[in-house]
């Protein structure tokens, strides 16, 4: 390896923790431009890219990176946006370390750190919007090849919905709520991802020429039926939405929340401005949030700027099997959040109020892997004890969102009660309908969301194609 | 955005609104709610469907001004807009015939009921309806009520028209001499809770329409949670109405209590400002 290579990532500038727990504004400020270039320089432009191979929509790596580092900014954005509708999301929100600096050459060697790839694409993206210069959107004309529906405004509808776009349909997307994005919109918190990004990859999509039309639930605003009847194609993109509780007693005590419910206040709602919005959340002193993911990871980190003294998070599995992102559970440390491993809450014990004032929980040990590959956790018989919590917040999972399947009864479900789909065209027990994301996989990250409306979108111009084809030889 | 086209004052404090909202009003079953949200800052509310008209493409609600999101629609006029309404929400009434039913209704909960009576009465059920109202001017709707029940009963805490009492008074003397197949009651929880316990030891089951703080009522949030028959179920998608000898009521009441200070706050707050503007 060259010796002039820097063996760290540049480092990057961020609020402080004593600073940044008392707002919700972005905790990572972003690189600078020449700061953006001397980490760019740290890539070896390997010619068998191992980061592509490991980036779920194959963004060209290397090839951003050289423009960037050559200073050539606006290529390097068309090289992004090529493979990706969402790079200042992405860029953000991806688990990079699992995915292209995972298996980045350069942190293969000793002491080295992979190339901080998902910071220099969120550069991208972000000096591209801060840069006023919207390139002329590729907005197809003549007559649209087709059209298409899209139930579901989360990244893999988006991503769908685009590519759609791009390749000449007529798309509208259908959103249940009152602001398209999913989760990007109502999960994420606003100091991970601020929601006028989302809004602002979200305007580029519609520049594309996507219609978007909010409050409409599928399924009860408007039947399957009808869409059916007005489109040559239907993606069904609607996540993992409902809330799974784990079910112990007092769940429904006052002060227990569900990560969906507590977030959703705080970001879609804007509770963190109340009585500025309507909305409110309730300021609680010592939480306890159950989970170990990111959504676990979230709520924790809001409670804290929200004003809570303690915010301990309670996870029946260890650090090492915590499906978090590293740098989320860095932040949740510096910030004070509590970990407490191997502990999993058995009930939420009330006060005369109606309100939970405590957690009861149990300690747990790893034992033999299960099906996931991960040590099952199994109970320390007799270990029960109390953590003293005025909220709690379970973030245990989630599971289909049911409103459009339970309309829809022709749609094969796999026992989950997720959607059965071809994993690489998305296509459905139902002929011209097409689904991806978290409601065919259950939860999982926005990159694979996202990757599943791109294989959709490929095999809806290739079904509406053929059936038009096959129409006309008739 | 969603146009008002009509708006009424019925009984103090109680509004009754057509908005455009086509649709909702195309897709509208009797038993199903909206969720509103009147500003870009607003909460979302659920309200139910109280009627529909298809060629008009709207739909048609009754509140009670509560809080200050039900407040601030209160200064809607016709010609301002509501900013989302999402609909219809929540499961339908089961519309069929089952006989003799009986619907009880209270404050603006008789706006839910309406649609469900009007058509149980289509399906040529044998109507009785029973209203209750703290007093006369209160009791919201009579006349259209009247129009589709075989027999209607008007109760007042104060006597001040029909029998003096609550409704579960009227559900005794509604009884009297009938079996009655089916009842729906829909009302201020309390006045559910306790038709439902009439309801029970009379023999006659109950539906109720459970009305907890909600917020995307798309089953995605989980605070709209109840417990029926030792089940935690979500009153959004598998509700609203479910059999109300097997509700916790208790739990129900505790749980709409959890934002009293806040909502104080926010009332406060709102009728400071609009009465510094008067
Ligand atoms: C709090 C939280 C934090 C997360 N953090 C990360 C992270 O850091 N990195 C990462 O990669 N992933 C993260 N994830 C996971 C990631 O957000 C999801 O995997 C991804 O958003 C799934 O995308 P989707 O398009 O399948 O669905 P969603 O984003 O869930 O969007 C589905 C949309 O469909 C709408 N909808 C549902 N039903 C209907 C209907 N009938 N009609 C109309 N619209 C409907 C919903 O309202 C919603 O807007 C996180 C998830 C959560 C909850
Ligand atoms: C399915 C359903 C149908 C409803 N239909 C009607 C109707 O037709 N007419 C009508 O007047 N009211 C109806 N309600 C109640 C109505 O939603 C509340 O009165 C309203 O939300 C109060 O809002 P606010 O900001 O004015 O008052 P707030 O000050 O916020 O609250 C006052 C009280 O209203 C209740 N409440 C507050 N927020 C909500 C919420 N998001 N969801 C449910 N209850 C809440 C609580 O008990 C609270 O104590 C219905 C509720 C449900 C769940
Ligand atoms: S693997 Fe790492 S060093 Fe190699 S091209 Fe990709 S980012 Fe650059
Ligand atoms: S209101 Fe959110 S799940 Fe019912």
């Amino acid at each position: 390896m060259s010796p002039k290579v820097r063996q760290k990532k540049v480092p990057i500038a961020e609020q402080k923790p004593e600073e940044r727990i008392r707002n919700f504004n972005e905790v990572c400020l972003g690189y600078t431009m020449e700061e953006a270039i001397e980490e760019g320089m740290r890539c070896l432009q390997c010619k068998n890219a191992p980061c592509v191979a490991g980036c779920p929509v194959t963004i060209d790596i290397p090839g951003f990176i050289k423009a960037l580092r050559e200073g050539n900014i606006d290529e390097s954005w068309k090289i992004l946006s090529s493979a990706t509708n969402l790079p200042a999301v992405c860029g953000r929100v991806c688990p990079q370390e699992t995915q292209c600096e995972g298996v980045c050459t350069l942190g293969r060697g000793k002491d080295f750190e992979p190339v901080a790839i998902g910071k220099l694409e969120r550069f991208v993206a972000d000096w591209k919007a801060g840069s006023g210069v919207q390139s002329a959107p590729v907005v197809h004309r003549g007559e649209p090849k087709g059209k298409v529906a899209i139930v579901g405004s989360g990244p893999a509808g988006l991503t769908a919905a685009g590519d759609l776009a791009k390749m000449g349909y007529r798309v509208k997307i259908y959103e249940a709520l009152h602001e398209p994005g999913g989760v990007l919109m109502y999960g994420i918190p606003e100091f991970r991802l601020p929601k006028a990004i989302v809004r602002r990859e979200i305007e580029n999509i519609k520049l594309l020429g996507v219609e978007v039309e909010v409050d409409t639930a599928v399924g009860r605003s408007i039947t399957v039926e009808e869409l059916r009847g007005e489109y040559d194609a239907i993606f069904i993109g609607t996540g993992a939405g409902t809330p799974r509780f784990i079910g112990i007693p007092g769940t429904t005590l006052n002060g227990v929340y569900s990560a969906s419910e507590f977030l959703t206040r705080v970001n879609l709602m804007h509770a963190y401005r109340f009585p500025e919005y309507d909305t409110p959340i309730k300021k609680l002193k010592n939480v306890v949030v159950v989970g170990g993911g990111n959504v676990a990871m979230d709520a924790a980190r809001s409670a804290l700027r929200l004003g809570a003294e303690h915010v301990t998070v309670a996870y029946r599995r260890t650090q090492a099997e915590m499906p978090a992102r590293v740098e989320e559970y860095h932040h949740a440390v510096e910030e004070g959040i509590e970990f407490c491993w191997l502990t999993n809450p058995v009930e939420y014990v009330g006060d005369e109020r109606g309100w939970v004032k405590a957690v009861n929980c149990i300690r747990m040990e790893l034992g033999e892997p299960d099906e996931s590959g991960r040590r099952r956790p199994i109970p320390v018989p007799g270990s029960e004890f109390l953590l003293e919590a005025d909220g709690a917040i379970e973030a245990i999972g989630q599971g289909s969102n049911k409103v459009l399947l339970d309309a829809f009864p022709e749609l094969k479900l796999n026992k989950h009660g997720y959607i059965v789909a071809d994993p690489e065209t998305g296509a459905t027990s139902v002929e011209g309908v097409f689904a991806g994301g978290d409601i065919v996989t259950g939860a999982a990250t926005v990159i694979l969301a996202m990757g599943a409306g791109k294989n959709a979108a490929k095999a809806i111009d290739e079904y509406i194609s053929t059936k038009r084809l096959k129409a006309a030889s008739r | 955005m969603h146009a008002i086209l009509e708006k009424r004052l019925i009984a103090p404090n109680e509004y009754d609104m057509w908005v455009e909202a086509p649709k909702v009003a195309s897709h509208a079953r009797p038993g199903q709610f909206v969720v509103v949200r009147p500003t870009s800052k607003g909460e979302r509310i659920p309200l139910t469907i109280a009627d529909y008209d298809l060629k008009r493409g709207s739909i048609r609600f009754i509140f009670q001004a509560v809080g200050k999101t039900t407040h601030q629609m209160a200064r809607f006029e016709v010609g301002d807009s509501l900013s989302d309404v999402l609909g219809p929400l929540g499961r339908p009434s089961e519309i069929k015939k089952w006989g003799t039913v009986m619907l009880v209704g209270g404050g603006v909960g008789i706006a839910a009921l309406f649609p469900i009576l009007r058509e149980l009465k289509r399906v040529g059920n044998y109507t009785i309806t029973v209203l209750g109202g703290r007093s006369s001017e209160l009791v919201i709707m009579k006349d259209e009520c009247r129009r589709y029940s075989d027999k209607l009963i008007i109760t007042t805490d104060d006597g001040s028209e029909g029998i003096k009492g609550v409704v579960t008074e009227g559900m005794r003397v509604a009884s009297e001499g009938r079996k009655i197949d089916q009842a729906w009651a829909i009302g201020p929880t309390i006045m559910m809770k306790f038709a439902s316990l009439a309801a029970k030891e009379m023999g006659i089951p109950i539906w109720v329409s459970l009305n907890p703080i909600m917020v995307d009522g798309t089953g995605m949030c989980g605070g709209c949670r109840v417990e029926v028959g030792g089940e935690v179920r979500f009153a959004c998608v598998d509700g609203p109405e479910f059999d109300g000898w097997a509700v916790n009521w208790d739990v129900l009441m505790r749980r709409l209590q959890q934002y009293k200070e806040e909502e104080k706050l926010s009332l406060e707050q709102y009728m400071a400002e609009v009465e510094s503007v008067v």
